[in-house]
């Protein structure tokens, strides 16, 4: 490895402008003529829209323009859509109930975007959005999807009897169940995922700009992955063809998954610009991305897991009931099936495996994929009824875990996934080592001198990145190609232009990306410049989500570096009168191997472009692009211990310590490999330790501001260990495996194994907020 | 934010003709509260009068035992008042407690207490230290001060220009933060001079700021955290929310009223 | 209307604003220094923090108007004749940002922590300072670095220059 190559801590590039406040996200931007949207939003979570009065609203200072569902639809603008077929076990297709950008004449969940407002000022089109009058005729309301599903429940669209999506199976049913007749001990568990707010730090925004002259719309974005809100808005929502649209998402704020998805003010702003003749920004304020971004997890499950006398797993049995809200986001349907029962097998090696999950709506706001999507409610699971059933059966939740484990691969588990590479032991030893597991025993003891609970806690969990291959995905139900792009251009001095599908926003990819060329071709990686985020200049891609970037995305890279490789080697070995296969290409240098014949990289750009002296037959220039479409999943892995100590008192948790041994396969910046699982730590610890999201029976949403929704601070979280261990990942070629979700995914049962070890009590609700264990602590007195 | 009218004050009576002159004026002083209660479009003030550069009603002065903190004193001033600190350690401290330090950069004493937040820690401060507070037209007793909810003994045009107190011999406050807002969920100010003991809570009352007399008493007769082991809380008339329920608050209120107790019999001064 | 003038990063400015205007907007809006951020609007996330008169204060707080005669730093103006203040240089070689929306307010308010803190800091305390900024990506873990990386620095230069 080179000093800013694979393997290498490469201080970031990208850093030099978020430092000195010259990030240029979506809400910076300023384009000649522009004014403000803001949006009247329905106040009731379930209502029937009977009259909505503008009048008022249009003659107020400022105002532009006051536009409703009734017009948006007139101009063909298509209802939202979910990209990702699911059938339920008889067969049926999902139920996809209609989700009109501008509501028509019902809205769902408070929040449910009715009018939009364009004026001068930000303020004026708030001044003018109260101005509206709409007319709401309300109706009962559900926020519980157990509750949607009972009789006499309100029922939210009349495409879904019942509430209900899809009841969808995944396992052998019977295989299971006969498991469970034969088994030794089984072990029960009910649990709940709560709901999350993804919260990334900048409000999603968009400004839409209608060029009137060239009938071309350019739409800037918050978004994880412009080609595809390109592709949707095209080809479903009937904005404007992809030759005629351009999307943009500039630096973006964080996502978490919030910004996969397609939302309504994106579609209803290109729209209004084209209606009212003025480029249109909105940009949300965090109480409505509260309440209008897509929400995470919401599972209620009930879980079952048998063992034979040996305290071998025979069988595992799983029924969840998911929260979709009060409509299908754009990939809601995959989250709580494939990209969940798919990895209930975990680390271990169980026979036989049955999932059901019923998808229901609520009068709530939209649930998809959040930081992990699916992964971490499948190791919630997972790794809360492995520590429960060790605790029941009187044995060493790592001994029980280690009983279990899978050691050959591949493994085919009896949930479609086939574990590529995995050493299970490697990371359950890292991280017991580390956080001296076997002396915990002598610190509880010493904690309870000073009248402290402590507690230890540990989950081995599995995930699953870049889903893929895209046969696979579509055969499964997908809208989509689960591939990415790369193109490689070389140009003529010799520095080099990468251009990606894979969108960063906040992953590092200006770095890490460039480290790939300079391992490659021994360039400084400040010759290399990563170009991304712009339908304009980069070939289609898929974006960032599903810690896909590594294994997916520098995938393609590494496809058309090869390529790049290829032909400057040609041009090399032409130049030098060499055989092609002697050439090599090393610090910068084009070499004919064993010889002191070589030419520096740029004189064989140079060539490339001047193009006075190629191979016979041969195009000038290097540039080359691939697609890159992986043959499996990849599957990190890894061990995380959390311990903890309770203030009886109060009911208060800290976290003493936290420990993540992960394997990510082969890493490229470890640094950048290290902050991605601190944040995924932090979001797991936040997730089960703070955050909270609480709809009210009328469905008003409680949590809607940091007033009540409490985000993990400083004060809230331990320094981390985190330390990684490597099996190769064999699917891709780099070896690369992902590392965007794991901390998120492994921690949450983590620390409530942890907790619930200390106080002992297993009924735990997460978020375990003080009231809560301090509760639970009462219970067991 | 609806459009208002800001006006910035620099003297106690120019403040006083400007909330006349106003249509539903308000006072302004660091904004912590009122700005982001605007923002919300949950106040519609026509007028905002700025008190924050009004040079009479800064500042911390200090004679003997007695302590007069002006109304737009900070509550970062307040903290790093080193001769403060030294005769009542609580009041600094609490202050150094409030919100997060760019909001103590911000933040007034005066503001704090004439907003009355049933989660603010100096109303707490107030009633136990037995403090005065001093307004443009009259100096009114804590204990008569903090009349409800928000709601103070204020007149609408009337202005704090500063709190005055003796200080204790021994003080302490304790609270448990609201995990989200960072705003008290039970804060317990426990003041003591001879036999003499203060107790006040804030964070958990219904009706705000309160004093716990029940504890009061037992301290009277027993000074020490064990004085108060058979305490009982009554959770009629505590807040109850989603982060803590009137039971769970009952809780906070007598273990931080403990601790609160421990400091101070366990500190030397 | 209310007219606003300020000294901005070493500037004199003046400006016409509504009243309502807060000077987070005066400060990207009509100034066009947009890396002051807005993450929230309940005060809490920190995005905005600049500082005022050489105090750090959340920008989304405080209406333009009342600080009308202020000194202001924000992060465009942090950096001296081109050279990175030792925070901007601690954040970068600590990767104490990811997604760098919530970058500025966090180096305008560990300026501030560093200032009231001149004789060190140390992790109990810098994690309690940071309790008006909120962080999605880093899980706080390398910020805290940073902090005290720069804070070390700083204090060692002062100690030299003394």
């Amino acid at each position: 490895m080179g000093v800013e190559g694979i393997g290498a801590r490469v201080l970031r590039k990208e850093d030099k402008r978020f430092i000195t406040g010259k990030g240029r996200y979506t809400d910076d931007m300023v384009v000649p003529g522009m004014k403000h949207a803001a949006f009247v939003r329905s106040p009731h979570a379930h209502a029937k829209v009977t009259s909505i009065d503008a009048e008022a609203a249009k003659k107020m200072p400022g105002v532009i323009g006051v536009l409703t569902g009734k017009e948006l639809k007139a101009d063909g603008i298509g209802n939202l859509i979910c990209g990702w077929m699911v059938h339920s076990k008889d067969g049926s297709p999902m139920k996809m109930g209609a989700w009109s950008p501008l509501a028509t004449d019902a809205v769902r969940y408070v929040g449910d975007a009715v009018v939009i407002v364009v004026a001068d000022t930000k303020g004026q089109a708030r001044d003018a959005a109260e101005a509206v009058e709409v007319t709401y005729e309300e109706l009962p309301v559900v926020v519980n999807a157990v509750a949607a599903m009972k009789q006499g429940a309100p029922q939210l669209h009349p495409e879904a009897s019942g509430n209900l999506i899809f009841d969808w199976d995944l396992g052998d049913e019977k295989a299971t169940s006969d498991a469970f007749a034969k088994a030794a001990h089984v072990t029960k568990l009910d649990i709940v995922n709560n709901r999350l707010v993804p919260n990334a730090m900048e409000p999603r925004a968009t400004l839409g700009v209608y060029d009137a002259a060239e009938d071309h719309f350019t739409c800037w974005t918050t978004s994880q992955n412009p080609h595809v809100a390109r592709l949707v808005m095209s080809a479903f929502y009937n904005v404007a063809p992809e030759n005629k649209l351009r999307v943009i998402a500039p630096d973006v704020g964080g996502g978490f998954g919030s910004k996969i998805f397609i939302y309504p003010e994106e579609v209803i702003c290109l729209w209004a610009s084209k209606k009212t003749g003025v480029p249109v920004k909105w940009a949300a304020d965090r109480s409505e991305s509260f309440l209008a971004d897509a929400h995470g997890r919401d599972h209620a499950t009930h879980a079952e897991i048998a063992f034979d006398k040996d305290n071998r797993i025979v069988g595992l049995k799983v029924q969840t009931v998911a929260n979709f809200g009060a409509y299908m986001s754009l990939f809601s349907s995959s989250v709580p099936t494939y990209l969940y029962a798919t990895l209930l097998s975990g680390q271990y090696d169980i026979p036989a495996i049955h999932a059901n999950v019923k998808a229901v709506y609520t009068n709530t706001a939209p649930v998809d994929a959040y930081r992990g999507a699916g992964r971490p409610e499948a190791s919630f699971v997972v790794e809360r009824i492995m520590e429960t059933a060790a605790r029941e059966l009187k044995v060493s939740p790592a001994e029980l875990r280690r009983k279990n484990f899978i050691r050959s691969f591949p493994h085919q588990t009896p949930v479609i996934m086939t574990y590529d590479a995995g050493d299970f032991d490697a990371t359950l030893d890292a991280a017991t080592k580390a956080a001296d597991y076997a002396g915990f025993e002598k610190r509880r003891d010493e904690a309870a001198k000073r009248g402290k609970l402590r507690g230890i806690g540990m989950s081995c969990y599995i995930e699953a990145c870049g889903i893929a291959p895209s046969a696979a995905v579509g055969s499964l139900g997908a809208g989509v190609g689960l591939w990415e792009s790369a193109e490689v251009r070389v140009n003529a001095v010799g520095t080099i232009e990468i251009l990606t599908g894979s969108h960063s926003h906040g992953q590092g990819h200006e770095t890490t990306f460039a480290q790939l060329a300079a391992e490659r071709f021994g360039v400084p990686i400040d010759s290399v410049s990563i170009v991304h985020g712009d339908t304009d200049k980069v070939q289609m891609g898929m974006g960032t989500y599903g810690s896909r970037s590594g294994a997916v995305g520098m995938s393609a890279i590494v496809k058309a570096l090869d390529k790049v490789e290829a032909k400057a080697k040609k041009i090399a070995a032409h130049l030098l009168e060499a055989d092609e296969a002697d050439i090599e290409i090393k610090n910068g240098d084009v070499k004919v191997a064993g010889t002191d014949k070589s030419l520096p990289w740029f004189q064989v750009a140079l060539a490339a472009y001047t193009a006075h002296n190629l191979p016979s037959g041969m195009e000038p220039g290097l540039k080359e692009g691939a697609f890159y479409d992986p043959s499996n999943f990849t599957f990190p892995g890894g061990c995380h211990i959390c311990e903890v100590e309770i203030d009886p008192d109060t009911g208060t948790t800290e976290i003493v310590q936290f420990v993540a041994a992960d394997d990510f396969g082969k890493i490229i910046n470890p640094m950048i490999v290290e902050g991605q699982v601190h944040g995924g730590l932090a979001q797991g610890i936040g997730q089960a330790l703070l955050e909270g999201t609480h709809y009210d029976d009328s469905g008003q949403l409680l949590t809607a501001s940091y007033m009540d929704y409490t985000m993990p601070r400083a004060q809230n979280l331990p320094s981390f260990n985190v330390m990684t261990t490597e099996t190769v990942c064999p699917s891709n070629p780099l070896g690369i495996k992902g590392c965007g979700e794991a901390g998120a995914i492994g921690s949450p049962p983590a620390v409530i194994n942890a907790i619930t070890d200390a106080i002992h009590n297993n009924d735990l609700t997460m978020p375990a907020t003080p009231q809560i264990v301090w509760a639970a602590i009462q219970a067991v007195k | 934010m609806y459009e208002t009218q800001y006006h910035r004050a620099t003297s106690v009576e120019g403040a006083a003709r400007l909330m006349g002159e106003a249509e539903d004026g308000k006072y302004l002083a660091g904004g912590m509260t009122l700005i982001p209660t605007m923002k919300q479009r949950l106040a519609s003030p026509s007028d905002l009068i700025d008190l924050r550069r009004i040079e009479a009603l800064k500042g911390i002065k200090i004679d003997g035992r007695k302590v007069r903190i002006g109304a737009v004193t900070t509550h970062y001033d307040v903290s790093v008042n080193e001769e403060l600190a030294k005769i009542c350690p609580a009041i600094t401290n609490l202050a150094s407690h409030i919100g997060d330090p760019q909001v103590r950069n911000m933040g007034t004493i005066g503001g704090s207490i004439a907003n009355n937040d049933p989660a603010a820690d100096y109303p707490s401060a107030m009633l136990a230290l037995d403090a005065t507070i001093i307004t443009n037209q009259r100096s009114v007793p804590a204990s008569a001060f903090f009349t409800g909810l928000f709601e103070t003994a204020l007149e609408p045009d009337e202005i704090i220009t500063a709190v005055e107190f003796t200080t204790p011999d021994k003080a302490a406050y304790k609270k448990f933060p609201n995990p989200a807002s960072l705003y008290a969920m039970a804060g317990v100010f426990v003041a003591r001079s001879g036999d003499r003991v203060r107790v006040a809570v804030t964070g958990a009352g219904e009706n705000g700021v309160y004093r716990l007399k029940d504890a009061e008493t037992a301290l009277a007769s027993s000074f020490g955290p064990s004085a108060l082991d058979t305490l009982s809380v009554n959770p009629d008339g505590l807040l109850s929310d989603l982060h803590a329920t009137a039971e769970y608050r009952a809780n906070l209120v007598k273990v931080m009223a403990k601790r609160a107790v421990a400091e101070i019999a366990n500190r030397p001064m | 209307m209310a007219k606003v003038e300020l000294f901005v990063n070493g500037r004199a400015v003046t400006g016409e604003a509504e009243d309502r205007t807060l000077l987070v907007h005066f400060l990207r809006e009509n100034l066009g220094l947009t890396g002051t951020h807005v993450g929230c609007d309940t005060s809490q996330c920190g995005a905005c923090v600049v500082h005022v008169d050489g105090r750090a204060v959340k920008s989304c707080t405080m209406l333009a108007a009342q600080a009308s005669g202020s000194t202001v730093m924000t992060i465009e103006g942090l950096s001296a004749n081109g050279e990175l203040h030792p925070l901007q240089v601690a954040f970068r070689e600590n990767h104490a940002l990811q997604c760098g929306f919530c970058t500025p307010g966090m180096i305008m308010s560990s300026a501030d922590m560093i200032r009231r803190h001149p004789n060190g800091l140390d992790e109990a305390t810098v994690r309690a300072e940071l309790e008006g900024n909120i962080c999605r990506c880093t899980g706080y873990h390398n910020i805290v670095k940073a902090v005290l990386d720069a804070s070390d620095k700083m204090s060692k230069a002062a100690v030299k220059a003394a």
